[in-house]
């Protein structure tokens, strides 16, 4: 009976998974691999034409350079995040929600606002380079550019890995460390061998929550680099909102979501042998 | 109490046969979707007080954009704003209402030069709301050279301090017309020959903007890039001393953004008072005022004339028929839309 009940509760979501994700998932499967006048159904015949098109060299470059960029931001925000969410998993009750606060309050501001801020900043002209300039230092050119784009991101995204890894931290419980300390574990090897294990669970959400919106972001490269970067989050808008090439733009969003598919599979799995093989050499 | 309910019930009774009747159009709400940053707002206020009629006002940023959505549907817009290639292509997949311009008394006032366009040939789907060209935006700090020709785009004294657009029709428009070929050029040879000349040009680009261009210049953060000349118009009238704007001798793009009303429309008597309301000559003039842009309306173009003399001075602003000679209104692509869009892609990445 309770089950049964529990069921029904989840029918809300069913119809809204149904209506906004599956239907539309769908669609876009059905564009992909089709061609000819989207207005027109009886016009549209079945073809791999737009998935033909998505290797010619152009298209896989835009997408080697969107994984790259992804990845490489999504490793910068892990070496600057892991240390920041362990001084907050540290400090004491009182000062660690004002620190969290201080960490989370970039995020309610819109988007948009908070990338054409790094526009002012980080332009030709922009505050640093007259701060710079007042101070008698070198102007920095990094906009617009591939490190400007890399900054934006890894502003953008970095409160994604701190959060998910801090909570995993401040659930540790202090007597595991306590007893790794009395075994005679000096920090490093407490931290390599008990903390760092234990924390994976919050680095794979941590890295999946970054690294997804980072691969098909599209607003960050053209502000910051300048449109000389175009992701493979522009190329769809593009085929969407310019070319009104939708087929292409359906067979690009496909195989993004397989690489997706493909990237967050592997990360499961890392996530799963760890903590198996810690225990293993217990 | 029998008499307050007897009141009560004869009062409603005439509420409810009176209201849908009182004023035209009263309790309708019209749909109007515009360009960003392209009206006087305080106009839609003052039609809504007049007329009764609720305007719910949005925005958008390119005509690619407003295409695609009316195409998607699921929206009914009364009253948009496309550029004249925008139109052509509106009007060729029937996706426009023809006008009644027995409703639309203020149509006398439109500029004849701007009517019997290319785009719309017979005048019957469109009306002109605001006109200008492509040009160069460049600060006068940074650039000592005499600014006449798409040829300094393309100068290496200024690496890095030129930006383009990253519309697929005007950075490919303007490498076509520096060739000498036409802006709506469907000719592969000549396409190929602007992709290598964009290709040239990328070493020397700063970046490939929209909007972002004008601030950009203004603030001293590149020299010189592509600009609609109501933009750089709104800095001359923002009193930015350091930015001036020039139209290359080649000629270039000319544009009109129009009023039309989507077929799609629920009102469209409302919708022609709507557009009747923004040719009206004192409230176009106003608009202008606001916007920038000059008015395609000869009754408020002449009383800005008087009001900003020194504004038509300037040659920029007002090209000579020579240079308007060689310039082009954009027509429709149709296929060739994907080859342009496809071209700017492989510059960009390269």
């Amino acid at each position: 009976m309770q089950q049964r009940g529990r069921g029904r509760i989840a029918y809300p979501y069913i119809i809204w998974m149904a209506i906004f994700i599956v239907v539309p998932l769908i669609l876009i499967l059905f564009y992909s691999f089709t061609e000819g006048d989207i207005h027109n159904l009886k016009d549209l015949k079945f073809s791999v034409s737009s998935y033909k098109k998505v290797l010619e060299p152009i298209y896989l470059k835009v997408i080697g350079n969107s994984f790259v960029l992804a990845g490489i931001s999504t490793l910068i925000c892990l070496i600057i995040g892991y240390p920041v969410a362990m001084i907050i998993a540290n400090t004491d009750v009182k000062h660690r929600n004002l620190l969290l606060m201080l960490f989370l309050v970039p995020i309610w501001m819109n988007f948009l606002l908070r990338t054409y801020a790094w526009m002012s900043l980080l332009s030709p002209n922009g505050l640093i380079n007259r701060l710079l300039l007042w101070l008698g230092l070198p102007k920095i050119e990094i906009m617009p550019g591939k490190t400007a784009v890399l900054l934006g991101m890894v502003y953008n995204f970095l409160p994604f890995m701190v959060l998910p890894i801090y909570t995993v931290l401040s659930k540790i419980d202090k007597h595991v460390i306590e007893a790794a300390n009395d075994l005679g574990g000096n920090s490093v090897i407490t931290f390599i061998r008990v903390i760092l294990p234990l924390s994976v669970p919050g680095i794979v959400s941590g890295i999946t929550m970054v690294f997804l919106p980072a691969v098909s972001t599209f607003v960050i490269s053209g502000l910051l680099g300048g449109g000389k970067t175009p992701l493979i989050g522009d190329l769809i808008e593009q085929q969407f909102l310019s070319s009104r090439d939708w087929h292409f733009g359906s067979s690009l969003s496909i195989i993004l979501m397989i690489m997706i598919l493909i990237s967050m599979a592997v990360m499961s799995r890392i996530d799963k042998s760890p903590p198996e093989e810690e225990r293993r050499k217990i | 109490m029998k008499k307050h309910l007897l009141l009560f019930v004869v009062l409603s009774l005439i509420l409810v046969t009176v209201l849908p009747l009182s004023g035209c159009g009263s309790g309708v709400t019209i749909n109007v979707f515009n360009w960003a940053e392209y009206i006087d707002e305080s106009l839609i206020d003052e039609f809504e007080k007049q007329t009764g009629i609720k305007v719910n006002y949005k925005t958008y940023a390119t005509n690619e954009e407003l295409l695609a959505k009316m195409e998607a549907g699921g929206s009914s817009y009364d009253v948009v704003f496309p550029s004249d290639y925008a139109v052509s292509e509106m009007i060729k997949k029937g996706m426009l209402l023809e006008l009644d311009f027995n409703n639309i008394p203020n149509y006398k006032y439109i500029d004849e030069k701007l009517k019997n366009t290319g785009y719309d040939p017979e005048n019957k789907y469109s009306i002109p709301y605001f006109w200008g060209t492509i040009g160069i935006l460049y600060n006068t700090d940074m650039v000592d050279d005499p600014i006449d020709s798409w040829d300094i785009l393309w100068n290496p004294k200024y690496k890095g301090q030129i930006l383009m657009k990253k519309d697929v029709r005007d950075s490919l428009g303007v490498a076509l017309k520096k060739l000498g070929y036409s802006m709506n050029s469907t000719n592969d040879d000549e396409l190929e020959e602007a992709k290598a000349l964009l290709l040239e040009q990328k070493p020397l680009v700063n970046g490939y903007y929209g909007d972002e261009i004008r601030d950009l210049i203004a603030n001293g953060d590149a020299a010189m890039g592509l600009t609609y000349s109501g933009d750089a118009m709104e800095l001359y009238w923002d009193d930015f001393e350091n930015v001036s704007f020039a139209i290359p001798k080649e000629g270039t793009n000319i544009w009109y953004d129009c009023m039309v009303i989507p077929a799609s429309s629920k009102y469209k008597k409302e919708a022609e008072m709507f557009i009747n309301f923004m040719l009206d000559p004192d409230i176009s003039y106003r608009n202008s005022e606001a916007i920038g842009y000059p008015s395609p309306n000869t009754e408020s173009l002449h009383r800005l004339q008087e009001k900003y003399p020194e504004v038509f001075e300037l040659p920029a602003f007002w090209p000579d028929d020579e240079i308007l000679k060689l310039s082009e209104v954009y027509v429709d692509l149709g296929e060739y839309k994907v080859k342009y869009n496809e071209i700017l892609t492989q510059v960009l990445v390269d």
